[in-house]
């Protein structure tokens, strides 16, 4: 692909002695939606942190937005504005209100007038629903609603490429609809690239164009949603889907 | 969320009310078991046998008035005219008795800065510009020199201003050195680290008394001939380093209490290490850490008492030199209560703010 705006080449990373991504070759065209789903332990938290940097690979090459991931920070800051993230616990800042978790990036990063930035930070709680909840603290707020602000925050930075790691585990059941909703929105309505760990087998069928599988630190199979789920190849990803869908 | 269902009808009992009566609460808390109706009984007949008394001795039969010492003995009560007497020797020391109107100013000028620091609306640009004014006034008052003001060697200076300026510069230079201690400490960065390590741990291992000790007698051996830093100034650096040792390591308390997922998600917004430290890290470690941090403030406070040792007349040196005077003697107590009250003022009232500074500051997520 000519056109990817994440190219990951034989990335291998190590926890200690534990080899955690074997061989990682991976490339994302802009605006296409992966969901990467695998057994708890597989990496597939790791291969989506190593894209901004949250973990350090050992081996191989990742070019994300045609800069390369070194040691040299500059480069390290500039891939980090582009690429938002959205993390299982949130992540917001609790000494912050919502409206302030929103506009500190937008303000420091990139420098945007206050006003302008509130403005835009406005637009995106709208847009995840939950603009009346702008001024309050974010421990003032259920999960869902933590969640959707977080996703809005990562909104605020005009991000090229979203990263979602286990955007709805931590929440109550009846809150993982919500979330899902809004990512849905956004899949649809913006075409931005998109890499969701999840095991909401629901949505990647619904917006994901390509689904793969993680096992002990490898991408074993990667497929269509339709054909990963009713015509799985390996016997790993068999074993997966028929314990996660009972 | 905790909104209803609409349209379903939900109880609205009310909590049983759990106050009772004096006499129950009495039962309850104070005569519950023999052991602890002996207790209540001992304790009311310590409280009766020790307030009265105490209360006569302050205020009763005390002395207020007497001009001298031996009209003061007649009486059984405190001999408060020692400190009418004394109380300008107590709360400026040896400065020039006719210039003593300075230092008071000075006073004044030192409490009111810190009082007005403690208001948060005022905490922008101008909390920095009122300080410079205000410690330039201090200095113009304390030395003098200029405007017609007879000029005063700081080894001169005493008291109640003298103990304010050791300590407000102790507190404010000190902290921020802390600050970056226990950020050193945290670094990736192995020589940093280890400097700060070695720094604290040295200067944790000795007692503020040596360190007073070695800035007075031991550095002046260690520079050049005919360089000479002051008295005073090495005191105050001493006390600095010290105090930020302790800091450092109550801060880096702080520090390991903010969980990693907050660095991540300061990260991935892309700010860099200096703004993630002071946006989102600093504000909520700093917060966690005020009632350990302004125990040291206060400890901070009552240390600077020890430069004594080196001949600096603070507060209580100069209770003391008032102490030495022959007409007055056998009036110890009354100047150490004294004294103790100047004191406990200054703390108590640090020990309300960081109270009140907890609440204002409190944000719904501690637990």
């Amino acid at each position: 692909m000519a056109d990817a705006i994440i190219r990951m080449k034989d990335v291998n990373k190590w926890f200690g002695k534990f080899h955690v991504l074997r061989d990682i070759n991976l490339d994302v065209a802009s605006g296409e939606r992966i969901v990467v789903c695998g057994p708890s332990g597989s990496g597939k938290s790791t291969l989506i942190r190593c894209i901004n940097r949250l973990e350090e690979h050992q081996k191989g090459q990742i070019v994300v937005d045609g800069t390369e991931i070194t040691n040299d920070l500059r480069h390290v800051e500039a891939i980090r504005r582009e690429v938002g993230m959205v993390f299982q616990h949130f992540n917001l800042f609790p000494h912050l209100t919502v409206l302030e978790n929103l506009t500190l990036g937008p303000i420091w990063v990139l420098k945007t007038p206050k006003a302008e930035a509130e403005a835009r930070a406005m637009k995106y709680l709208e847009r995840v629903r939950i603009s009346e909840q702008a001024l309050k603290f974010p421990s003032q707020l259920s999960g869902g609603q933590q969640q959707r602000v977080a996703i809005a925050r990562s909104l605020c930075m005009d991000p090229k490429i979203m990263l979602f790691d286990e955007p709805t585990s931590a929440l109550d059941p009846e809150m993982v609809k919500e979330v899902l909703d809004v990512m849905i929105g956004l899949a649809e309505e913006s075409g931005m690239t998109m890499i969701c760990v999840t095991h909401e087998m629901g949505f990647a069928r619904k917006v994901a164009d390509r689904v793969i599988f993680m096992d002990l630190g490898e991408i074993i199979e990667q497929n269509t949603p339709e054909a990963f789920f009713d015509n799985p190849q390996n016997e790993r990803t068999k074993l997966f889907l028929s314990q996660i869908l009972h | 969320m905790s909104a209803a269902t609409p349209g379903v009808a939900i109880s609205t009992e009310k909590a049983p009310k759990s106050s009772v009566g004096v006499l129950a609460w009495m039962h309850g808390q104070l005569f519950s078991s023999p052991i602890n109706s002996l207790l209540t009984i001992l304790s009311v007949w310590l409280l009766l046998v020790s307030v009265p008394a105490m209360i006569d001795w302050l205020f009763l039969s005390s002395n207020l008035s007497a001009t001298t010492a031996d009209q003061c003995r007649e009486s059984t009560g405190a001999c408060w005219a020692m400190i009418v007497e004394k109380h300008r020797i107590i709360l400026f020391g040896l400065y020039p008795y006719d210039e003593q109107w300075r230092p008071l100013i000075a006073t004044f000028l030192l409490v009111g800065a810190i009082i007005l620091s403690g208001w948060r609306v005022l905490w922008n640009m101008w909390l920095l510009v009122m300080w410079t004014v205000v410690l330039a006034t201090v200095a113009v008052f304390m030395w003098g020199g200029v405007f017609g003001l007879t000029y005063v060697e700081n080894s001169q200076w005493g008291g109640l201003p003298l103990t304010l300026i050791l300590s407000t510069f102790g507190i404010a230079l000190a902290f921020p050195l802390g600050i970056v201690l226990a950020l050193g400490r945290r670094s990736d960065m192995p020589a940093i680290k280890a400097i700060c390590v070695v720094y604290i741990e040295l200067v944790r291992g000795v007692p503020l008394i040596s360190l007073l000790f070695m800035s007075a007698v031991m550095l002046p051996l260690f520079l050049p001939e005919g360089m000479n830093i002051d008295k005073l100034l090495r005191a105050q650096i001493a006390i600095i380093l010290f105090a930020a040792a302790y800091m450092a390591e109550t801060i880096r308390g702080g520090l390991q209490a903010i969980p990693k997922g907050q660095f991540e998600g300061a990260e991935s917004l892309g700010l860099s290490y200096w703004q993630q430290m002071r946006l989102i890290v600093l504000p909520q470690a700093l917060k966690i850490v005020i009632p350990p941090l302004v125990g040291l403030f206060i400890a901070l406070f009552k240390d600077t008492s020890l430069v004594v040792i080196i001949g600096i007349f603070d507060l209580t040196q100069a209770a003391k030199v008032a102490l030495t005077d022959q007409a007055w003697r056998g009036f110890s107590v009354e100047v150490y209560i004294f004294i103790s009250a100047i004191y406990f003022v200054f703390c108590y009232s640090m020990s309300k703010y960081s109270q009140s500074l907890e609440k204002r500051l409190a944000t719904g997520h501690e637990r």
